[in-house]
């Protein structure tokens, strides 16, 4: 018996060899299934063209992500679904009229300039899709045009000349006004808006689903809208106070922005003191640029400028290792 | 009370598969293989050569220094002395014996009575400690005579561990079941020594069964607490059981003594027990031999120098093993031998199938902030693997490489498959390397 050999094809690798059911696919497929209802919701408010730019945009970020790939000669990794979330994204924060020319060349900025020149999924400093989105406002026009909410003055799929326009409810905010629409309307997002970001109620129902699946924490999110919710309450430029603050929270991005894009791993601090501190500094960007800037709408911008702090902030967000005397936590 | 540590994670924890099957003694095998070198410090010297003869429980090994002598688990005839593989990975100076299976009592070995075992001193009790080969049965296997000796007069609190928070293992939870007694009288001793009439037992709330034979073992002794902890892991490990238990936390690079604890396996309670009792040397374990496709999971009282082939034999496997680990899946050590023995710190043998393959090429962190919420001593895994890949060795102790206790939470959690723990076994190399270096 003892003499018994057994020749099988043994693995030998460092522990752990158990692995949790979390990958970067499943995380990715997670916070589509989040974006599912915001983009059905575009869908019925904005029309089938809704749908077809989010499309287009996602087969266009999915081919520049493998193309690059391959030009490169690098391992392609479009399986891991991130391009596609980038591509949807992107198109959340275009008006539906926009050409599918010009979302286009945001994808290939998106992708190729702002994620892969930088090294690839997990290396890029700014979050792809605003950064897209910023460098799209070179036709400030296209990308400041909004249609009337309603399907039936929705923008056609091949022309959009039929379409209604009006301004969204931020452009009398950003007068100290509170807007026209009810405060009903704009949480539902029956207003005028970008693709994905006029529901707050659905942007909440999929964050609620990441936050269940534990693929997101409630820090930076709760830290953008906690600000921008108090520095609304606190300074309300002459409105009721509660209407305001309700108003500011549900108007425009900064539900889509504190929610999926200020969230997103590769762009924000690794750390619990740095998540919080990085939700503040977005939450007091985006009611700054709101109040005083020159375009209605900060949220974007406000990401971006906190992207570009997050080294900071990890640095000062690092933990206290198990079994540092209390001495040098002091020094620290 | 704390009654918890920060980060940890939850893993399947699939106990059910021994859960329920009671230890029985395996037969011992024909030949067995005693590895000199089966304790953390100076490996043993053999005290045998080839063609000797050997009884049971006769010492085989011994050294100088942080090192226990081994014994020889069966009776029969040293039939080699030479280098064979060992659960580490290396080969290593081993006494190989064919078992005549007479199990002949080595004469030195004398059973006390209960009044002849009162009467020893602490010191007379930490030789027979020695003598006995007993070693922190928890894996770690650091010399307890040594542990004993350097927590005199330091430690305040002792903590018996039967938090065994990895997936699979089972030995100490059954042990805890069959043998409570034992472990407490174990207990009782490690108290007598350390002169202290205070000791707590501490383990997860998944072990109802453990907990109520240790409670029914421990009544009418004063002092002994019994806490119950929270199912998570790594609950187990020194440093969490620690601060757990007595909200204190050892300090980094310091001994448990530094903040006046000593903990003990329950398994090393019972060996002590077996000890000074029976005279016994520490030459039986019990090793839990579970896993995924093993058809018949077992908790077996194994022979030091049992191979794991005779392990596998013994419970059988549904498909060719994928890894066959000594320990449990989040710090077991990956065989590629299974000639391997079982040594005092093997608490399991765990068997996994082709389902629990996990490769990941070019894996990409994500910086998803993960590793950090679980990292039990609160380190920051993304960027100690970012310093291990752009610095030296100062960039890496700067942000706390060496405080890494390879529990292996980051790497299970990782959702991009990074593997962190082998980078920082790997880094942590480099690190003592370039230290010797230094120092030359």
């Amino acid at each position: 018996m003892a003499q018994m050999k057994y020749f099988y094809e043994l693995t030998i690798s460092s522990s752990p060899h158990i692995h949790s059911k979390m990958t970067t696919q499943t995380i990715m497929r997670d916070v589509l299934i989040a974006l599912a209802p915001a983009l059905l919701g575009s869908v019925y408010f904005f029309g089938f063209r809704a749908l077809m730019v989010t499309l287009i945009s996602v087969a266009a970020c999915v081919f520049f992500e493998w193309a690059y790939c391959k030009v490169m000669k690098v391992h392609c990794k479009v399986y891991d679904l991130s391009a596609i979330v980038t591509g949807v994204l992107l198109a959340f924060v275009c008006p539906v009229t926009v050409p599918y020319w010009c979302i286009i060349i945001g994808d290939f900025f998106a992708i190729v300039v702002v994620k892969q020149l930088f090294g690839g999924l997990g290396r890029n400093i700014v979050n792809p899709a605003l950064a897209a989105r910023a460098f799209m406002f070179s036709w400030p026009v296209i990308m400041n045009t909004w249609v009337k909410v309603g399907f039936s003055n929705a923008a056609g799929i091949f022309s959009t000349a039929d379409a209604v326009t009006a301004a969204t409810p931020l452009a009398s905010m950003h007068q100290g006004q509170l807007p026209s629409e009810g405060l009903l309307d704009l949480f539902l997002g029956n207003v005028g808006g970008c693709i994905g970001e006029t529901s707050a109620l659905l942007l909440l129902v999929g964050f609620i689903y990441l936050l269940v699946r534990k693929v997101v924490s409630l820090r930076i999110p709760a830290a953008f809208l906690g600000t921008v919710a108090v520095l609304s309450l606190l300074f309300p430029m002459g409105n009721d106070r509660l209407t305001w603050c309700a108003a500011q929270l549900c108007a425009g991005g900064v539900m889509l922005g504190a929610l999926f894009m200020a969230t997103d791993y590769v762009t924000s601090p690794v750390t619990k003191l740095g998540q919080v501190i990085f939700g503040i500094g977005c939450g007091v960007l985006t009611v700054v640029i709101r109040y005083f800037g020159g375009y209605n709408e900060g949220v974007s911008y406000a990401i971006l400028v906190m992207n570009c702090c997050v080294v900071l902030l990890d640095r000062i967000g690092r933990p206290k290792k198990f079994g540092t005397p209390k001495k040098e936590v002091a020094k620290r | 009370m704390a009654f918890s540590f920060f980060g940890g994670i939850h893993p399947k924890e699939n106990k059910w598969y021994a859960e329920k099957h009671p230890v029985y003694p395996f037969p011992e095998p024909d030949i067995l293989v005693i590895p000199m070198s089966q304790h953390i410090g100076a490996p043993c010297a053999p005290l045998v050569k080839k063609g000797d003869p050997v009884t049971m429980g006769q010492k085989i090994g011994d050294g100088q220094g942080l090192c226990v002598p081994v014994h020889a688990p069966v009776s029969g005839k040293v039939k080699a002395v030479e280098m064979r593989p060992h659960t580490s990975g290396t080969m290593m100076m081993s006494v190989v014996i064919e078992n005549d299976h007479l199990d002949t009592l080595c004469p030195d070995i004398k059973s006390r009575t209960l009044e002849e075992a009162q009467a020893l001193t602490p010191e007379e009790l930490m030789q027979i400690i020695r003598e006995a080969g007993i070693v922190g049965m928890g894996g770690a296997t650091f010399p307890t005579h040594v542990k004993l000796s350097s927590g005199l007069g330091k430690v305040d609190t002792i903590i018996v561990n039967v938090s065994e928070c990895e997936p699979y293992i089972v030995a100490d939870d059954r042990l805890c079941q069959e043998y409570p007694a034992e472990v407490v009288s174990g207990l009782q001793i490690i108290m007598k020594v350390l002169g202290l009439d205070s000791a707590h037992i501490a383990l997860e709330d998944n072990k109802p069964a453990a907990a109520k034979a240790l409670k029914q073992a421990m009544e009418g002794k004063d002092g002994i607490v019994l806490d119950i902890l929270p199912s998570k892991y790594p609950q187990g490990a020194e440093k969490q059981l620690i601060y757990a238990v007595t909200g204190r936390q050892v300090p980094s690079g310091g001994l448990p003594a530094a903040v006046g604890c000593a903990v003990f396996n329950a398994g090393t309670c019972k060996a002590i027990h077996d000890a000074v009792y029976d005279g016994m040397p520490l030459i039986r374990r019990i090793v839990t031999v579970s896993g995924d496709i093993v058809m018949e999971p077992k908790n077996l009282l194994v022979a030091i120098g049992t191979s794991f082939n005779e392990l596998l034999e013994a419970v059988g496997h549904k498909e060719n093993p994928y890894k066959v680990l000594s320990g449990g899946p989040m710090m077991g050590a990956a065989q590629y031998d299974l000639a391997v023995p079982v040594i005092k710190g093997t608490n399991a043998v765990t068997i996994l199938g082709q389902k629990n393959k996990y490769i990941v090429e070019n894996a990409r962190c994500l910086r998803c902030g993960k590793c950090i919420e679980v990292c039990p001593m609160n380190l920051m895994p993304v960027l100690i693997y970012k310093a291990m890949y752009t610095g030296d060795t100062k960039d890496v102790m700067a942000v706390d490489l060496m405080d890494c206790i390879e529990c292996g939470c980051c790497a299970y959690t990782c959702p991009a498959g990074v593997p962190l723990v082998l980078g920082f076994r790997a880094a942590k190399q480099r690190v003592r390397d370039a230290q010797t270096a230094a120092k030359k």
